[in-house]
């Protein structure tokens, strides 16, 4: 029998002690102890660059830890790579989703499968995946190719790529980021029922609402290091925000609206607008809407439902038939530059892929967009003093605090949206477009993207607001509209209606309804 | 023009497009694992050297080939080493191995230009036995060229079909990805290159012991690049690289036809035929998206434990 000073109790699942990780400049884990105990969900809670991924990076073996122990059912267990944690069933899905694009759903999860036999059966692959998926609710064609989904789509997959790995220990890093209402309910159920048989979980999140709706404990790190772990029944909401930032902060106060003067010239018009839906692109069918001067339209509806193909066509990325007009001037199938000359700004769902270079600094993202009025010498050189000056200011006014030398692909995926956002906010925009602003944010950042919309509305910009964030719908926006399998399925301002009906309309109960009558 | 010489382009396609096909297999599953191998010229050309000296010293042109298809393996791990293990960028790595191989070629082969081997026995292709002498003789094969096309069904098996093509299709689109499924990028971009570098090697057999019967410095006459260029041509898939391969040096022998029966052009502008239409392949095909290089083609895999 071993040592007995190097082993712990042994009903303790996994047990990482001591942990501590530096990447250069930054010490991301600073002696961490934590616990995983078996039929538990454990939330990781904390702000943006507060060490958690990090830390499940490495009890994943995808990083290596500067010192520590990692103690598997009492027994020291060396994780040295994935390789490793798959073998003592730890499963793992990254933030910045792991898919590869260029294959399929079923190659992207045979990838993970464990005893997969060395030549590839793809019906009983398939038969194993809508097993699984049909018993969760989690439906995909196990034939698509990952490029052509959506990424709550993707986000389905990579939770099925989990679920059929064998892992016995299932860290999410930011799981339901991506998921609509109604899919974050349907996740919790998975996850409860998962714990039930046996499944430790770890979820690591920066939202209050989830903890509360699913963990059983809490660790809260702050700045790399462990605050406290507690019971959720011992806490409630305020102390946890006080362990995460040390700091009470007030929610923002709901935002005075002013009423919007709808008789001048919109700065957005689409009449009868149709797309024709190329390869898995949603069609978008008959659109009508118009955003005036100083409104915020919100979009809302489950991810996947023709958003993506709004925010394109706006932009001009994809073509149409029907009418967009831009302040009265028509820009149907005019070129994204015509479009953004117009005073266009565009604040995708996917920065990483849509709106950065994953290469280049933030500098030099920041400067990308808007090259023109930084040349010197007819195009010889830039005036990189000037694109530092605007580019922090540009932060300063949000409240953002990004390195501007580093590379967008190193920021992690809060810093990566600030700097997105400070980029689109500088242009002076006159129409704003926004996918899932504040997805991946925490509460102080979220604050202070939306604060940036209601100063841009306040002088006179429209924004059209993609969201899942019902409340946040609610509380931002002039008025909504539901977008429903590529069709405007309603119109609301948000004091003539209530969270149900939208929901209904979201899931498309409604519209199955009214075809009915 | 008769249909001996037609069919004679067709016999000469064969024979020059098998080695051709080879390498190209070889250079698809370099890049399927993310790497743009440029050496692969100066691979063929030490293994085209080193099986024609072994196959004259032993008097045995089996052995020559499989020694040429063990010398190439090995050459390529030179390239992994420097890219794979030391991280280099490939395309320097590629072209320095390139020149060192003509230098080392010239050097393995210098005694042995214009030396006879024993020729491999050319087996009738079947059903042509009974055809007049002129024409049968142009559908006499060796081994090696029945041989091309189940191995190229084999690469296409190994690559959609197995757990092992899977995760070396996976190393080239996201290594991250491949390493987080418990796999080992850097392992399998060795394989990725040993079997790759046999692959060429048999090709450069083919051409020197098996086709020509004769070494001579610079025999492979680009194929190496060209096998890069067909890999492209093919969209990283091995199936449709045999209608490259076969495509290309039908370009060749077809140009050499006209050349020989006379036709009042250029020599010059005949020699760039082959070339011309690689070019208008590829403006045609371009890089549509539903075929697009592997993700991380080209880039430098830093591994995941830090």
């Amino acid at each position: 029998m071993g040592d007995i000073n190097n082993e712990l109790d042994e009903r303790i699942l996994v047990s990482m002690q001591g942990i501590t990780k530096t990447f250069p400049g930054v010490l991301a884990n600073d002696n961490i102890d934590l616990d995983i105990h078996p039929y538990e969900i454990h939330a990781l809670l904390g702000e943006n660059g507060a060490g958690k991924s990090t830390l499940m990076k490495i009890l994943y073996g995808f990083y290596g830890a500067d010192s520590g122990e990692i103690y598997y059912q009492g027994k020291p267990y060396q994780i040295r790579s994935p390789h490793d944690a798959r073998g003592i069933q730890i499963g793992m899905v990254f933030q910045d989703l792991n898919l590869i694009p260029a294959l399929s759903v079923a190659e992207n999860i045979a990838l993970f499968l464990p005893n997969l036999p060395a030549v590839l059966n793809h019906q009983q692959i398939n038969e194993q995946i809508e097993d699984v998926s049909k018993r969760y609710s989690l439906h995909v064609n196990p034939n698509a190719k990952v490029a052509n989904l959506s990424i709550g789509e993707q986000q389905k997959v990579e939770i099925l790529k989990l679920l059929l790995s064998d892992a016995k220990l299932l860290i999410l890093d930011e799981p339901t980021r991506v998921l609509a209402p109604h899919e974050l309910e349907g996740l919790f159920i998975v996850l409860n029922k998962l714990r039930e048989d046996g499944y430790a979980i770890i979820l690591i999140t920066h939202k209050m609402n989830e903890v509360f709706s699913c963990a059983d404990r809490i660790t809260v790190l702050r700045k790399g290091r462990v605050v406290n772990t507690v019971l959720r029944s011992e806490v409630n909401e305020n102390d946890l925000i006080e362990m995460m930032f040390a700091k009470r902060i007030t929610s923002v106060e709901t935002p005075e609206k002013q009423a919007v003067d709808r008789s001048g010239t919109p700065v957005l018009e689409l009449s009868s607008v149709s797309t024709t839906g190329e390869g898995d692109a949603i069609k978008l069918d008959d659109i009508n809407l118009q955003i005036f001067p100083g409104e915020i339209l919100g979009v809302a509806g489950v991810s996947g439902n023709g958003q993506k193909e709004l925010s394109d066509l706006v932009l001009g990325i994809i073509g149409s038939s029907g009418k967009k007009l831009i302040n009265g001037e028509n820009v149907t199938n005019r070129s994204i530059p015509v479009v953004r000359k117009k005073g266009v700004v565009y604040i995708p769902e996917n920065p990483l892929m849509m709106a950065a270079i994953p290469f280049m600094t933030v500098l030099e993202n920041f400067a990308l967009t808007n090259t023109a009025s930084y040349i010197r010498f007819g195009g010889l050189a830039m005036d990189w003093g000037q694109i530092h000056k605007d580019a922090l200011a540009a932060q300063e006014k949000l409240g953002f605090d990004v390195p501007l030398y580093t590379i967008a692909k190193a920021l992690s995926g809060g810093n990566l949206q600030r700097s997105v956002i400070a980029r689109e906010m500088s242009r002076q925009p006159e129409l704003i477009v926004a996918s899932y602003l504040t997805r991946g944010l925490d509460v102080q950042s979220a604050n202070a993207a939306r604060k940036a919309l209601i100063r841009a509305r306040e002088s006179g910009a429209g924004v059209l607001f993609i969201s899942e964030d019902l409340d946040e719908l609610f509380k931002y926006c002039d008025r909504m509209v539901v977008l429903y399998q590529g069709r405007i399925v309603g119109v609301f301002t948000p004091e003539e209606t209530d969270i149900y009906e939208i929901g209904h309309l979201m899931t498309g109960s409604e519209v199955l309804y009214a075809a009915e009558e | 023009m008769s249909l001996l010489a037609i069919l004679g382009v067709l016999s000469s396609a064969i024979f020059s497009g098998t080695s051709l096909l080879y390498t190209t297999l070889g250079e698809t599953l370099h890049q399927r694992a993310g790497i743009v191998n440029l050496g692969l010229e100066g691979i063929m050309l030490i293994s085209a050297a080193t099986g024609y000296r072994v196959a004259v010293e032993t008097g045995n042109p089996y052995i020559g080939i499989l020694v040429a298809m063990i010398v190439g393996g090995l050459t390529n791990m030179i390239i992994g080493f420097l890219v794979v293990t030391r991280k280099a960028n490939q395309l320097a790595s590629g072209l320095a191995t390139m020149f060192f191989g003509f230098g080392l070629s010239a050097l393995i082969g210098r005694d042995y230009v214009g030396v006879r081997i024993t020729p491999l026995p050319r087996i009738p292709f079947p059903g042509t036995a009974n055809l007049p002498l002129l024409f049968a003789s142009l559908f006499r094969f060796d081994f090696l060229i029945y041989l091309v096309i189940p191995v190229a069904v084999l690469i296409w098996w190994l690559l959609f079909r197995t757990r092992w093509g899977l995760g070396l299709r996976a190393v080239g689109e996201n290594a991250d990805t491949a390493f987080a499924s418990g796999r080992n990028p850097f392992w399998i971009k060795y394989q990725a290159l040993g079997i790759g570098g046999m692959l060429a090697g048999l090709g450069a057999a083919h051409l020197s012991i098996a086709y020509t019967m004769n070494w001579s410095q610079f025999m492979t006459g680009g194929r190496g690049f060209i096998a890069v260029a067909l890999v492209i041509f093919s969209k990283w898939h091995p199936l449709r690289a045999i209608g490259g391969a076969l495509l290309f040096s039908g370009a060749v022998a077809f140009q050499l036809m006209l050349q020989s029966s006379g036709v009042r052009v250029s020599p010059f502008l005949l020699d760039t035929i082959p070339y011309l239409i690689t070019l208008l392949v590829l403006i045609i095909w371009g890089g549509t998206r539903k075929h697009a290089a592997p993700a991380s083609l080209g880039r430098v895999y830093q591994g995941g434990q830090q």
